[in-house]
Parts: C-alpha cells; structure tokens; sequence
C-alpha cells in the first residue's frame, strides 16, 4: 500500500531511497551485463575484435561493483531495520 | 601416482565425514541447539551453491576451452536474479513460507487453484528434464575416476570400472538421500542434515577449485600478468560470443535458477529466515564470481599443455595430474565429487518430494478408495513413496546415463536441462504477478513450452537418427519444412540454443498469456491468485476456506494424527482449541481452524492433496459463500479494508446492543424503584387513612353514642399495629437483602420448630386451621437458626389459616429427607394459587386477596430471603388438588451471602 | 329524595369513616369492595356522586374510570377519586381520564366533605331546578 503522506522523516525517507536503489541495481546490472556485450565485436564478424582478457576485466569488475554495491545496500537496510523494524508493505510498490 | 584405492578410500573417508557432519546437525536441530550455525545466512549461501554443479566444476572449463567466455553467461544469470533478489525471490520466498510450499510444483499448483493436474506435469516436466543431469553428474564423477584409473589399469578395464563406481555412487547418493533427506515428513522441519552437508561440500568445491586456478596462475604461468597474455594469445583469445546467444544463455540460466526444482528446494522451501535472502544477494554473486574466476585461466593452460584430443572437461584433473601434483589433483577430484554429490541429493529430494506429493499420494488416495479417514499411517506411506521416489529418480539417471554410454560434452546436457526446467519460469512468473493468470493459461503454455523444447532441444541432442529420424531435421515434423526442429516456421539459420529457447520460452508465454485472457479462473484459483500476487499485502488476510461444519473434529484429528504424528497432531489441535477458547482439546471445525490444517498438511504432503484429503471429510464444496464474495470483489485490498470496517461496525452495533441493555435495565431498576415507592407509599397511607378519619371523627364530633367510640378506637388501634408490623417487616427485609442481619447457628430439632410455628401461627386467631403432621417423620437434628425458620414456618401457617378456601380447612406439613437435605412440605386442602399468580407470590407486596387485608404482602418474600439466607429455597408446587410450599434446607446450615443488590 | 354516592373502596374501615361522614350529610352511600362490577353497578344506580378507590380488587379505578366516561349517559357524573399512591403520574392519567376531583389518602375529614359539596351542590340545585 503505498503510503499517502506526503513528507516522510528523513530517516524513512531515506530508507525508502535506499530500497530504490535497490530495485534499480539489478537493472544497471542487466544493462551491463546483458546488453553491452551483445555489441562487442566478435571473432565471426570482420574488424576490430575485442581480446578476452579486456572482456574478462570488464566483467569481472562490473560484478566486483555489483557486489560491493548489494553488500553496502545491504548494510544500509541493516541499519535502518534495527532503528525502525523490519522493512514491509512502506516500500512495496 | 594416486591409486585408484587411495582414491576410492579418501572418497570414502569423505563421505563418511558428510555424514558424520549431516547427522549431528540434525540431532542438533532436534535439540534446538546449534541454531547459530544451522539457521545462518552463511550456510543459507553456501548451499545455494548446489547451482554449481559437477557441469560447473568440470564443464565449464570444458566449455571455456571450447567457446571462451560464454561459459560465464550461466553464472551472470544467477547473479543478476540475486541482485535483483528484491523483485522475484522476496516473492517467492514470502510465498513459499506462507503457503508452506513443499516445491515448485506446490507453489504453481496451489496458485492455480490446488489444481493436482499441473503439479503432476510439472513433476513429470521436472523428471524429465533433471533425470540427464543427475546422469551428467554421475557421468561426471565416472570420467574423474575413469583419469586416476586409466593411468594403472588397461583401457579395458576403465569401462568396467565406470560403470560400477557409477553404480555405487548412485547408490551411496540414493542411501544419503533416503537417511537424511526423509527423516522427518514435515519439511518445515527442514533438513538441516542435508543442507549442513551441502554447505560443506559447497566449502570444498570452491577451495578445490580456487587451488587448482591459484596453480595455474602462479605455479605454471608464472603471475597475473603472465597470464592475461597466455589467454589473449590462446586460441579462444577474442571474444567470440554471438550477441544472441550471450542473451539466451544469461535468460535461460536466470531462469533455471529460479526453476531448478533443488533451486527451489534450498532457496525457499529450506528457507529459514527472510533476511537470509537479501544477505545472500551479494554472497551468493560473490561465491559465483569466485568459482569463476580461475576457470579461463585453467581453460587456457589445459589447451598449452595438454596434448590435442584430451578432454577438456577434465582439465582441473589433468592439469595438475600432468604437473605432479597428485594431491592437488586429489582436492580437485574431491570437488568434483561434492558438486555432484551435493547436486544429486538436493536435486533428488526436491523430485521425490513432487512425485511422492503430486502422483503416488493422490494414486494411493485413489486406489486405496478408503478415503482419508480409514485406519493405517498415511504417514508412513508419504515416507514410503518418498523413498521410492528418491529410488526411482536416481536409478532413471543411472539408467540415462547407461543408455547415453557418457557421450556428450557436459555444457550441452546442462543446456538441455535448463532450457527444459527453464518452461516453468512463466507460469510462475505469471502466477506471483498476474491475478488474472488461469491454470488452463498455465496448463496450456507450459504443454506448449515442454513440447517445443523436447522437439527442438532434447530429442535433437541425441544427433540425427538418434531419436528423431534425420529426415524430421532436413524435411520437417510430417513433412512440413515449417517443422523443423532447428528451424520452425522454416526460419532457419539461428543457434540451435537460441532457437530453442526462444521459441520455447515466447511461444509458452505467449500461450500463456493468451489462454489466461480468455479463460476464467475457479474462485478458489481467483482466491489463491489474490493471496500470492498480494502476499505482502494480505499474507494474513483470508485464504481458501471450508465449509467445515459438515466435518466432524475427530475424522480430522484421526486423518492428520496419521500425517503429522500423533503428539504433534494432538498439539496442533490443542493449541487451536486453546485459541478458540474451548476447554476440550477439540476444536470447533472452523473455516480458520480447517484452514490452518490443510496448510500444516500441505507442508507434509503438498497443497493438492491437503485439499484433497481434507476435502474427502469435509464433503462438498471447498469455498464458502463468504470466500465467494470475496472473490467477486476484484481487490483484495478493498477486502480487507472493508473486512477490518466491518470488524469495526460489528464491534460498535456490538456496543450500542450493550449500551441499550444497560440502559434498559437501568429504566427497568428505575420503575421497579417507583413501582416499589408507590406500594410502600399505598401500604403506609392506606392504615393512615383509616386513622386520621377516626381520630377527627372522635376529636370532633360530638355526641357519639359510647360504642361509637370504642369501635372506633379499636379501629384506629388495630390500624397502628398495622402500620407497625408493615414498618416492622419492611426493615426485616431491607436487613435481610442488605445481609446485615446475624443468623445465630444453633442445634435444633426440626420437630421443636415446626411445634412452635404452629402455636404461634394459631395463638394469633384469624381462622381455624387444622394441621395434620407426623411428629417421627419430623424428628431431624438441624444447625441452622431456629428463630428465623420458625418465623417462616408462621408465616406459611399464617397464610394457609387466612387463604385456604376449603370448608374445614386442613395443613398437612410432610418432611422428607434427601441425602444432605431436609425438605418440609406444606400442603392444604384449598384451591391453591392460581397458575399466573405462581411466579408472582415470592415479589414484595404481592397479594392475592386484598379483601384479606392484614398484612402488606411482604411475608412470602422474606421468607425467601431468609431461605435463602440459611442456604435453602423456598418453592411453590402445583398439586391436583390445591398447592404446596416446599422449604428445601441442608442439615448443616451454610449461610449463604446476601442476594446481589436488590432492585428495589 | 337522599343524595346518593356510590363508593367503591375495599378498606373496609376507611369505607365504614367515609359512610360515617357522609351519611351525617344526609347521603345514602352504598358501598361496593370489588371493582369488578363497578360500572355496572353505577350505571344501573345512577347515583349523585362516585367515590373511587384506585387499588382495588376485580378492577382498577382507572378501568372503572374509564368504562363510566366511555359512557355519554354519564359524561357529567361528578367522580371523585382517591388514591393512596401520592404519585403525581396517577394524578395527570386520572384528570386526562376525566376525574372531576383527585385526592390523595390521607385527606381530613372537612377536606373530603367540602370536595363532596364542591362537586354535587351546582348538579343537585339544577336537578331539583329541573324538577
């Protein structure tokens, strides 16, 4: 249900930025990881070609990112579940 | 060089530690203790890692070797669903622990109104499409010691050897499985054995594997650096992914990681703790990304060093093998070993569970046509079909992998798999989402997606002329070139992955979709699709119910002692007639109460069957015309809005009803106050009356004769002993109701009582009475206050002498005596009181006969009270002839507490 | 000709004062204990004056009342009643009823003697006018 006040405290109004973030880090994810390389040139195509140490570094590190960024979300909602409870229906689309 | 014996008995030394590890926690988790370790996110992350099967440990060098980086697609896709954990898992696993979900099958069939026909197909979809992957992972496990045994026995031999540690692996899995992956029925119990032991494994596969990637590095290229030039310089140096099957394949693993039946099995059914979820979103990536970090590096220094033709797929064996590193090599067969072990157990158990669920229960159920109530322990027989399951499963992929001969490259069977499993992700999907998704929409898409993918995925991997004849793949199903199984509607040209998956996967959905639009739902599939899509809105609003009242407490009780276990059945019920408020341990059948039932059952035998058996007791309809309004209400938001408004109506009309009864008792007290004002007020005056004329008839008037004078006197003079006794017997009452009067408990003989009663009543005149007694009969030892008992005895004489109408009037006083009461009747021979006067002569002031107007009505009532003040009552007793007063009094007198406040 | 009042009182004393006073006035008082036939009773005598006592055995003085207003022979017969409730409910019920005097018990003799001539003095000198 979403909740019709329209100012929140800071304190959840910055909970519920936290879980925007949450839902929107899967997406960055998937434009990455999903769409970016479908665009690299590849062995069966003439031109430039992309070395797979390159392609390797690229991934790896967007998932390094990737995971940093859960894990620091996640501490955050952590933190704001102890100050306030569990986190429910506030943030539910 | 590691003998094969080594092998065999550290294989064996390992085993018997998993199930050292796998038996104390669950005698841990019996004790409650342990929970720190047992219920941890970590080990939660840990054995979602059974995702990493021997495919991943051994295949994926195998398929970087061969196709560079693609190989990574299968581990992007279960990252992204786990960063991406708050929109489908937190769903999911809400929904599982709130519907109790045992499997995927469960889930899906309970969203689409219990419906056991898509639990069946999904089971049958799940079997089939997992069955090549358990057969991979002993095909896996045979290939690994086929390397250690080839090198000191002769080739022929090696084949031997294959099958019969194939054969005793599956066995040592079926046996692991069957010990701790059917202890306890109830899965809510979980399996802490198993998922402890897959977390170990999970441990071992990754040391296994980051060992053999760190000597790779470092021990044989010679650094980081080194390395990234050794891998652009290898033959896989470009990337040489197609865009297309780069997409494809992170879809299809994204979406197997959701619906791999054992996924499924440790995401949500083993799930303990929601916040174990979202810890598990970075984790879980974290553990990806580090079991594949080190396999390109191994991919590219198998294919340097390894002669041309040697399996690819055993690179983390031969490598280190190849280098002399036979304890390395050791560690990495190790985990080999436990990516599959761990894959098989899970992936069996999560299988047995829907078959035993979803096709021998209701079997049984059907066949045995005795119903759910008939005598015998269900439980042991989900237990049964269970093991069988479990038997069954592992000897179908025994059986596979015999048949296959172990051909195949790895990766390819595991595509297969996934694309296969892969079916299931829209009806799910669609079901946690979409209210308006049917189960015909679910029936159909889902035929539509297994038969795609078995026609261009599954039947085309055993090559032409394998299972479909080659003439199918150049000239189409029947001839039509638009039924090719690599090139529907005649679009050739694609990847046959992607083809597959593609037209699989949009055709099941789009089938889906389509259906479901022109469908309609059941209420109860209306009810449950309400219940998951709002999970986080309504997780407690109301659920499919029964109507229960045709279902008798104890059939239930009788049915779920035999699937719960007696002492946890009876606790179940206890606790819910505790709820209730009842003081048996019954509890009423109620819609909640039978509500709650079918879902402990579902967590033991699946949401079909629950509902099937509970159904077979209850009878009849599975939906109540409450629930059916409910339904017809589009939004369960509004429902239970209105539901908490109606509460809240409820509780007020509830208020005003007691308002108005107060306030009606409080108007009844009040003219019961006047009503007793305006007798006290009559019976004073009236005597007043007859006084005051008198004495100014005698004050004033002059010349009366001298009888005159002296009647009036007497009038006047017995008016004021009137007015007295009526003063006398009011304040007699007042003291008796407010209980400020002592009884003094004395020993008197009831015949003394009744003596003096008599004389008195008679010494008083107004009218001859005789009394008749039995002076033996009266003969009876009492504690009790004398004085007061006579008074009511007089009283009771008195009215017999002033009202019995018969000629010669004649009392009968008759004592009996009844265990510790005596009870003394007076009867008379006169008409009695008159039916409708009976209820009204113990009431103040109630007089039958106001012609007989000696006293003010009051004596009936005390002597009520002080009946009842010595611990007895007073009755009237309708007779054929005339009536009777019966003082009913215990021997030993315990005087009773004043009456509650009096109304007047 | 005696004035006549019919008195229906079941207190046989205060019934046996008031045949005292009243018969010193010269009145003829007939005396009915029972309410129940009351009306009956009053309509066949058509006496001069009604005395009625509220509580009363057979019926209440307010049937009685009642029945003898329904009545339109006796619409102006003069009734006086008496009660011993004192309650101020009885005494709006009995003048809606069309009482012509209401006393409470207990009343002093010059009371009850002067409420009689109060009643009965205009009627009789009409009647014997009439006459």
């Amino acid at each position: 249900m979403p909740d019709t006040r329209l100012f929140l405290e800071r304190h959840s109004y910055r909970r519920r930025r936290i879980m925007d973030a949450v839902r929107m880090l899967p997406l960055l994810c998937t434009l990455l990881w999903l769409v970016l390389p479908t665009m690299w040139p590849n062995t069966a195509e003439e031109g430039a070609q992309t070395a797979l140490s390159v392609a390797i570094w690229y991934l790896f590190v967007v998932w390094i990112l990737a995971i940093t960024a859960s894990f620091a979300l996640w501490r955050r909602v952590r933190h704001h579940d102890e100050a306030d409870g569990p986190l429910e229906e506030a943030t539910d689309g | 060089m590691v003998t094969l014996n080594q092998l065999i008995a550290v294989c064996l030394v390992y085993v018997a530690g998993l199930f050292v590890v796998a038996f104390l926690a669950e005698r841990a988790a019996l004790r409650g203790k342990g929970s720190w370790l047992l219920r941890s996110p970590l080990v939660y992350t840990l054995s979602l890692s059974i995702y990493c099967t021997a495919w991943t440990f051994y295949g994926a060098v195998g398929y970087a070797a061969r196709s560079g980086l693609e190989y990574i697609t299968i581990y992007l896709g279960p990252s992204l669903v786990m960063i991406g954990w708050w929109w489908v898992l937190r769903r999911l696993v809400r929904i599982g622990r709130t519907q109790r979900v045992t499997s995927l099958a469960d889930l899906v069939s309970a969203r689409f109104g219990k419906s056991n026909l898509l639990a069946v197909m999904i089971t049958i979809m799940a079997v089939v499409g997992v069955t090549p992957y358990i057969a991979l992972q002993l095909q896996s496990v045979t290939l690994s010691v086929s390397i250690f045994a080839s090198a000191e026995t002769g080739l022929g031999e090696v084949a031997q050897t294959n099958d019969t540690a194939a054969f005793w692996v599956a066995a040592g899995l079926a046996v692991f499985t069957v010990l701790f992956g059917t202890r306890n029925l109830n899965v809510n119990e979980r399996h802490h054995g198993v998922v402890i032991a897959v977390a170990v494994e999970a441990v071992v596969k990754l040391i296994a594997l980051l060992a053999v990637g760190a000597f790779v590095v470092w021990g044989i290229a010679g650094g980081v650096a080194e390395t990234v030039a050794r891998i652009d310089a290898s033959p896989i140096g470009t990337w040489q992914t197609s865009g297309s099957r780069w997409t494809a394949l992170i879809v299809v693993s994204a979406a197997a990681f959701v619906c791999l039946p054992r996924m499924f099995q440790v995401m949500v059914v083993e799930n303990d703790d929601e916040r174990h979820l979202q810890i598990a979103s970075w984790a879980f990536p974290l553990y990806l990304m580090a079991i594949s970090l080190f396999v390109v590096p191994i991919a590219v220094i198998g294919l340097e060093l390894m002669p041309a033709g040697s399996n690819p797929d055993l690179y983390v064996l031969t490598v280190p093998l190849s280098q002399g590193q036979n304890g390395l090599a050791m560690l990495a067969f190790l985990g080999g070993f436990s990516s599959a072990t761990s894959m098989v157990i899970v992936a069996t158990l999560a299988l047995s569970t829907m078959m035993s669920n979803h096709i021998v229960m209701p079997l049984w159920l059907q066949l045995s046509n005795t119903g759910a109530q008939q005598s015998g322990d269900v439980r042991g027989v989900v237990i049964r079909a269970r093991r069988l399951s479990i038997l069954m499963i592992i000897t179908l992929g025994y059986l596979y992998y015999r048949a296959s001969g172990g051909s195949g490259a790895l990766a390819a069977i595991g595509l297969i798999s996934f694309g296969g499993v892969a079916q299931f992700l829209p009806a799910l999907l669609g079901g946690i989402f979409w209210r308006g998704s049917t189960r015909t929409g679910a029936i159909a898409g889902l035929s539509i997606g297994f038969v795609i993918w078995m026609f261009t995925m599954l039947l085309p991997s055993f090559g032409p002329d394998g299972a479909l004849p080659a003439v199918i793949f150049t000239d189409g199903l029947f001839g039509w070139s638009a039924l090719r199984p690599e090139a529907l509607f005649g679009i050739a040209g694609i990847d046959p992955t992607v083809h597959a998956v593609w037209w699989s996967l949009s055709l099941n959905a789009l089938v889906f979709f389509v259906v479901s639009i022109f469908s309609f739902p059941t209420p109860l599939e209306r009810l449950q699709g309400a219940q998951f899509v709002n999970v986080f809105n309504t997780s407690r609003g109301p659920a499919g119910g029964w109507v229960a009242s045709e279902g008798g407490a104890e059939d239930l009780m009788v049915m779920s002692q035999r699937i719960l276990g007696a002492t946890e059945a009876q606790s179940f019920f206890a606790q819910h007639a505790e709820r209730q408020g009842r003081s048996s341990s019954t509890p009423l059948p109620t819609s909640e109460f039978v509500q709650a039932l079918e879902r402990e059952l579902a967590a033991s035998v699946g949401a079909a069957t629950a509902s099937a058996m509970i159904g077979q007791i209850i009878g009849g309809q599975a939906i109540s015309v409450q629930d059916l309004m409910a339904v017809a209400d589009e939004s369960a938001q509004i429902l239970e809005y209105s539901s908490q408004l109606e509460v809240k109506s409820r509780e007020l009309t509830e208020t005003a009803q007691e308002l108005g009864h107060a306030n009606k008792k409080l108007t009844q007290l009040s003219h019961q106050k006047d009503d007793f004002l305006s007798q006290i007020s009559h019976e004073l005056r009236t005597p007043m009356t007859s006084i005051r004329a008198f004495s100014e008839i005698l004050r004033d008037i002059e010349g009366l004769s001298e009888a005159e004078q002296k009647r009036y006197a007497s009038i006047i003079h017995s008016e004021t002993i009137r007015l007295t006794r009526l003063l006398d017997d009011l304040l007699d009452l007042s003291v008796l109701e407010n209980g400020r009067v002592s009884l003094n408990a004395q020993r008197v003989n009831l015949h003394d009582v009744i003596e003096r009663a008599v004389i008195t009543a008679q010494a008083s005149g107004g009218g001859s009475l005789k009394v008749e007694r039995s002076p033996q009969g009266e003969d009876i030892a009492l504690l009790t206050d004398g004085d007061r008992l006579a008074q009511v005895f007089i009283n009771i004489v008195t009215n017999a002498m002033k009202y019995c109408d018969a000629e010669a009037a004649v009392l009968t006083i008759a004592v009996r005596q009844q265990e510790d009461e005596v009870i003394i009747g007076f009867s008379d021979n006169g008409s009695g009181i008159p039916p409708d006067a009976q209820n009204l002569i113990f009431e103040k002031f109630a007089r039958l006969n106001k012609s007989e107007a000696s006293g003010a009505g009051l004596g009936l009532a005390i002597c009520r009270e002080i009946i009842a003040r010595l611990g007895g009552d007073i009755s009237y007793v309708e007779q054929t002839h005339g009536g009777r007063f019966d003082v009913r009094l215990p021997r030993t007198a315990t005087f009773a507490k004043p009456r509650q406040a009096h109304s007047a | 000709m005696s004035k006549h009042v019919v008195l229906v009182e079941d207190e046989t004393n205060i019934a046996e004062a008031i045949r005292f006073l009243l018969g010193r006035e010269g009145w003829r008082v007939e005396t009915l204990a029972n309410g129940g036939n009351a009306a009956e009773v009053i309509r066949a005598a058509m006496p001069d004056l009604v005395m009625l006592d509220v509580m009363l055995p057979g019926k209440t003085g307010f049937e009685i009342l009642a029945e003898l207003r329904s009545d339109a022979a006796l619409s102006d017969l003069p009734i006086l009643m008496l009660t011993a409730r004192g309650q101020n409910r009885d005494r709006e019920m009995a003048e809606q009823a069309g009482v012509s005097r209401f006393m409470t018990k207990p009343f002093s003799n010059d009371e009850i003697l002067t409420a009689v001539r109060e009643l009965t003095d205009g009627r009789l000198d009409k009647a014997q006018s009439d006459a």
